[in-house]
């Protein structure tokens, strides 16, 4: 039984590295800092050792054989989940390059909602060490961020000492639409967060409320979807008095049509406070599933995001055609690959296509896929990089135990070679 | 094993060889003497009447990081691709990818390219990037002169052996060849509200100039002996009358070695009706008198291109001109920042003409390619791709001719380089893009033909349009292995990257530890570049040289 300490996570984003973890065997057990995403991700079980055909155990090399056959006679064949480490996108995509497959990242549709504002109008935006050192004001958009990230209050807004800021307990937290689900954001002092709610899919119309009157534009309504317009004015007042303020929002948690015009909407809000005479800066989160691994590691690999096709022979991107569902429902692709190293309940689309799973030992399926093939988890079973939310940052994540479980680049490779020799 | 390449005209201004016709060996991809009579002639190359040159190298092209990929991803109209890869060449035609910038580089000659910006904290990014550019070598800079921990010393009037220790440090953290200054303090300022920043400007909250920033960095790159000079991104990059800028600077370097990065930028005077106008000849004056000086130029060429640059305040100052109308801002980890800004550089315009017209002027009046660089500053002058056309411009006088009569007349009226008749030879351009580079660079096992060199080697036809000459080598060897036939890559292969081995007081390491606990949400142990390759590792990735006295041209050129 061994204490494996500083052990960093890939499962929330913001690049928590001070994990203490009790290896006992093959068993996890986190003792120290963990968090409510962070303990179950790390303590899931390995149940599956070996992988299947047809539901029946097989050698890896008979499953890895039988992908290849699945994937030889493909037209359209699309690799869905895409949650893997550097390395593990590295072999997806040269997977999907001898094949002519599409390449579709699980949590694409939400992060298009930023794709799509920063390609048609571009962003100013900050990294978490700059909140942690210089935010004085963070307002925090449609989003429940201590759920989403349960320790980011306590590394990033109240750390004991900042660069610049005398006590970080005075920090203005500001909550537009949705309501924090706990006390996380309250400083140490006391300070609580204001909140003002909204339903979600009315932040559109609050939102470009908001920016008018950054912009000194005059409102007429005394109201905008039950917010006051006067406490829209107190965020403005607040974001334009700040010295470095930061917006923050969840792509995936504006779950509206058009959602990146809100995007877009912050992020030129953003810029119309650098425009008088101040800093300020957006801050989208992610880098939950291996999103921002994917779309790095595509976007140098291609040049494109992770919803990318190569059934030309060269990536195309197209952030809506690419969609794994679309061409599943529309009976364009004629095999599936799924590929999810970090979370056992992220399960491939109900499909008839023939299907190959790459996932995370631990997954349980309504229905069997042709081929599924456990692999280990990045950060757990083997060393590997995984980008942080602001992509700045590239985690190393350290091997904790010695399952035996092969890495998901390992196995996409040998389908890949299996491929080549035919 | 052994290999020939047989009757070629060899440019190699190391060994001041001008287009001798020569026989040239290697073994097991390192040159070597003439082997002994009766030697076994493994394979044979006949290139007899062929141009054969080391590969070349490229001192300053962005080509991995933080800032090139979010290029990548704002901007994927400008990058479609139409063009299938062959089975075998995955992602070798995809765009702006990092497999078509080794196979692009490769095509025309060059072995080994530098990456001048590695933010620190960004460095393991940058690697994994560089990782996946297959066939030539790569290294990086590591930028410092923004970041807390340096200025924090500063302020605190540390020694100059701790920042010594702490350069020396970083640059082997970062797995880094070499030291960047961007800016110096500006970046930092901008988080402050600053939105200009000048040599004797301070940065706020910390009482130190930007010159004090630039001058301890300088002497720290001297004391640890960084083969390479500490290489500069001045202040006040792209405004008018910002001639006299780059001459402080030189002024500022105190006659010890420094390299001033794409100058052309810099070239620029306020005299005119529009207040912009040419200072190549003031620039160059100044580069004459200052031998502890090089330079690269960073010339402009039109088309679309995108800006990319740790320089924020002169990123933010010109976000209105994006062309499309998109940019992207970024802070970084209180160590930098960044800014991307599409650029279209027409030839109607009065500014980008002028531009255009000061590059070529000071590539032609400085006459010492020993000091002077071959830039784009790739792509914020204009992409690596374009360098056959600018070969072209240096080594054919009616050409630029040709180009000027496209050009805003008025700026062509303001420029004497109509009168500057000079062509660049093949030795002037091999010294340039090989023999100097690797000198500056520290990189002694290249940039020439000699024996114990590794076999970097590019051969092309001689053509009378250069460019047509070198767009496509007829054959380019990397460590001997034959990788680009008639201008067509053969197999990709695995690069290395190159680093420096300085020493440093190990209590750095220490302190620079207690200040991540106080700062910083990321473990010291876990910020460190290692295990970036799934083909190579760590150990047959990097590649140390050695630490050594800093180039000084005044002395390298035999002339």
């Amino acid at each position: 039984m061994t204490e494996i300490t500083e052990v960093p996570s890939p499962f929330c984003g913001i690049g928590t590295d001070d994990l203490t973890i009790k290896v006992d065997g093959v068993l996890l057990k986190v003792i120290e800092n963990g968090c409510a995403v962070n303990t179950p991700a790390f303590e899931q079980p390995i149940t599956d050792m070996s992988a299947r055909v047809d539901g029946k155990e097989v050698s890896l090399d008979v499953a890895i054989a039988r992908a290849a056959a699945i994937l030889k006679d493909t037209s359209l064949p699309v690799i869905g989940g895409c949650a893997t480490d550097v390395n593990g996108m590295r072999g997806l995509l040269a997977l999907a390059d001898r094949c002519g497959a599409v390449v579709d990242h699980i949590n694409f549709t939400g992060a298009r909602n930023n794709f799509l504002a920063l390609q048609d109008s571009g962003w100013m935006n900050t990294t978490l060490a700059e909140v942690k050192n210089r935010c004085d004001c963070l307002l925090i958009v449609g989003t429940d961020l201590e759920a989403f990230a349960p320790r980011f209050f306590e590394h990033y807004l109240w750390n004991k000492e900042s660069m610049f800021l005398d006590d970080t307990s005075h920090r203005e937290v500001i909550y537009l639409g949705t309501a924090p689900s706990g006390d996380a954001s309250t400083s140490p002092k006391g300070k609580k967060a204001r909140v003002f709610e909204c339903a979600t899919e009315d932040l559109p119309e609050v939102v470009a409320v908001l920016r008018a009157l950054v912009k000194g534009q005059l409102i007429c309504a005394t109201a905008v979807c039950g917010i006051a317009v006067t406490d829209l004015q107190t965020i403005a007042d607040k974001l334009i008095a700040a010295k470095y303020g930061v917006v923050i929002w969840a792509a995936g948690a504006l779950a509206y049509a058009q959602a990146e015009l809100t995007v877009q909407m912050l992020s030129e809000m953003v810029k119309d406070v650098n425009n008088q005479d101040t800093r300020c800066s957006g801050l989208p989160l992610g880098g939950k599933e291996g999103d921002q691994t994917a779309n790095q590691v595509c976007g140098w690999t291609t040049g494109f995001p992770a919803r990318t096709r190569f059934s030309s022979g060269f990536p195309e991107y197209d952030p809506f055609l690419n969609d794994t569902n679309v061409l599943l429902a529309n009976g364009e692709a004629d095999a599936l690959v799924w590929v999810h190293a970090f979370n056992v309940n992220a399960l491939p689309p109900v499909t008839t296509v023939p299907t190959i799973v790459v996932g995370r030992s631990g997954m349980t399926f309504a229905t069997e896929p042709d081929v599924f093939i456990p692999v280990g988890t990045p950060g757990i079973d083997h060393v590997g990089h995984a980008y942080r939310m602001d992509n700045v940052v590239a985690i190393r994540l350290k091997k904790l135990r010695d399952s035996g479980l092969p890495s998901t680049a390992q196995v996409l490779n040998a389908i890949e070679q299996a491929l080549q020799v035919r | 094993m052994l290999t020939r390449l047989k009757g070629g005209q060899l440019f190699d201004p190391a060994q001041g060889l001008n287009g001798t016709v020569q026989d040239l060996y290697y073994r097991d991809g390192v040159l070597i003497a003439m082997p002994d009579l009766g030697a076994v002639i493994d394979v044979d190359y006949d290139v007899s009447g062929k141009v054969v040159m080391a590969g070349a190298i490229d001192i300053h092209s962005h080509i991995a990081g933080g800032n090139v990929n979010t290029a990548r991803l704002l901007l994927p109209e400008q990058h479609r691709n139409s063009m299938a890869r062959k089975l075998g060449h995955a992602f070798s035609t995809a765009r702006w990818s990092t497999t078509e910038t080794g196979y692009r580089y490769a095509k025309m000659g060059y072995t080994t390219v530098v990456e001048p910006a590695v933010l620190p904290a960004n460095a393991l990014d940058a690697h994994l990037q560089m990782a996946d550019i297959p066939i030539i070598d790569t290294a990086g800079l590591a930028i410092l002169g923004n970041d807390d921990f340096l200025l924090r010393l500063l302020r605190a009037k540390a020694s100059q052996n701790q920042i010594n220790d702490y350069v020396a440090w970083t640059l082997q953290a970062t797995c880094c060849l070499g030291l960047k200054v961007i800016n110096a303090g500006g970046a930092n300022a901008f988080k402050s509200n600053m939105r200009s920043f000048d040599l004797d400007d301070i940065v706020p909250d910390y009482g130190v100039s930007s010159r004090h920033i630039l001058q301890t960095l300088q002497r720290a790159a001297c004391d640890i002996q960084l083969p390479h000079p500490v290489h500069v991104h001045c202040n006040n990059l792209g405004i008018a009358g910002n001639v006299d800028t780059a001459i402080a600077t030189m002024e500022a370097a105190q006659g010890l070695p420094m390299h001033l990065a794409h100058i052309q930028f810099y070239g620029y005077g306020a005299e005119g009706a529009r207040g912009f106008s040419s200072a190549a000849a003031k620039l160059i004056d100044g580069f004459n008198k200052h031998l502890n000086i090089t330079m690269d130029v960073g010339q402009i060429l039109f088309g679309q291109t995108v800006t990319i640059s740790g320089d924020v305040i002169a990123q933010y100052s010109r976000r209105n001109d994006a062309t499309p109308n998109k940019w992207v801002m970024w802070d970084a980890e209180d160590e930098g920042s960044g800014g991307v800004v599409p650029y279209r550089y027409k030839e109607k315009s009065f500014i980008n003409s002028l531009q255009w017209l000061i590059g070529l002027e000071v590539f032609l009046l400085a006459e010492d390619p020993w000091r002077l660089f071959f830039t784009t500053d790739h792509p914020n002058g204009g992409p690596f791709t374009r360098y056959p056309h600018l070969i072209r411009l240096l080594m054919d006088y009616d050409f630029r001719l040709e180009c000027m009569a496209g050009l805003n007349q008025e700026a062509v009226a303001m420029s004497l380089l109509k009168d500057l008749k000079k062509e660049f030879t093949l030795y002037e351009m091999a010294i340039m893009t090989r023999t100097a580079a690797a000198r500056m660079l520290g990189l002694h096992d290249r940039g020439h033909l000699m024996p114990g060199g590794i076999a970097d080697i590019a051969v092309y036809s001689f053509k009378d349009n250069k460019e047509e000459m070198f767009s496509a080598a007829d054959l380019v060897f990397k460590n001997g292995e034959l990788v680009v036939k008639n201008g067509i890559v053969q197999t990709p292969r695995n690069g290395t990257t190159q680093t420096i081995q300085v020493p440093f007081d190990a209590k750095i390491k220490r302190d620079i530890q207690a200040y991540y606990d106080r700062f910083y949400n990321l473990s010291l142990d876990n910020f460190k570049v290692d295990a970036i390759s799934f083909r190579q590792t760590d150990s047959e990735r990097f590649v140390r040289h050695n630490a050594g006295e800093p180039y000084f041209a005044g002395q390298a050129s035999p002339k």
